[in-house]
């Protein structure tokens, strides 16, 4: 059984390299059980999101100052 | 020829948009570079390429990420440069400190914390159209201790691969990997901390 710093780790590191499938299947089965790392995962996807959000054009996030 | 359809050059004339503009390219490239004098310069670089261009661009959003998209590129060969030069300090020591900030967060099991539990960030575009939730990033990313935010930033701003950005930087790939999960471990917490307040937990 996975640990979420294991989990948090996989989750990370699946933003960079295709995860392998000893990796993936005690990933899956561990988010299907922990809404935290289903949570961290989501948020993984959030950043990447954002960073290419921020990083074609960035919003001008200055002129709220 | 529509004033929404010009080339580059004359649309960099405006007075007011080239300074908008000026200051975004340069907040963006501080944020990298960590050093306002090469900043400065990757500026002063990409705006003489851009007033020099031909390309048309139907508005001055068209126009902005043009010009980002040259940024980019000055500031990856300012870092290619930084790094033949061996500037580059190493990336060890500001990492090590960071390693015991995040196992706070779980228990002896390894799992998390009730109190740490990552909670659900909603609807991602609703947050990505409030000004203030960049104001909020910006500070996140700033927070990032210098070599992890760069890894990163190389990683997710520039757009290269893992691989390449570990050969450009003479680390190993698991060194690699180990500064992006720190990476996105900082910034999400600081997002969950300073943007997605505690005071409505959705578990």
């Amino acid at each position: 059984m996975l640990t979420c710093q294991q989990a948090t780790r996989l989750l990370s590191e699946a933003q960079d390299r295709k995860l392998r499938l000893k990796e993936q299947w005690p990933l899956k089965l561990h988010l299907l059980i922990c809404s935290g790392c289903d949570h961290f995962r989501q948020q993984m996807d959030f950043l990447r999101q954002a960073c290419r959000r921020y990083s074609v054009a960035p919003p001008n996030a200055g002129d709220a100052e | 020829m529509s004033a929404n359809d010009s080339p580059a050059g004359d649309a960099l004339r405006d007075p007011s948009f080239l300074a908008d503009l000026r200051r975004d390219l340069l907040r963006f490239a501080e944020l990298q570079l960590r050093d306002q004098a090469a900043a400065e310069d990757a500026v002063q670089e990409t705006l003489a390429a851009a007033l020099s261009g031909q390309d048309r661009f139907a508005g001055q959003a068209a126009l902005k990420t043009w010009v980002f998209a040259i940024l980019k590129n000055k500031i990856v060969d300012t870092l290619r440069r930084r790094q033949r030069t061996a500037t580059i300090t190493s990336l060890v020591p500001d990492d090590d400190e960071q390693e015991d900030d995040f196992a706070v967060l779980f228990n002896p099991g390894r799992h998390w914390n009730p109190a740490d539990r990552p909670q659900h960030w909603g609807d991602p575009e609703a947050t990505f159209a409030q000004q203030q939730f960049w104001v909020v990033f910006e500070v996140c990313l700033t927070r990032l201790p210098e070599n992890t935010a760069r890894v990163f930033m190389m990683r997710e701003f520039l757009g290269l691969e893992t691989p390449d950005i570990c050969l450009e930087l003479a680390l190993t790939p698991s060194h690699c990997h180990v500064i992006l999960h720190r990476a996105r471990m900082g910034l999400r917490l600081c997002l969950e901390q300073r943007w997605f307040t505690p005071e409505n937990p959705i578990c």
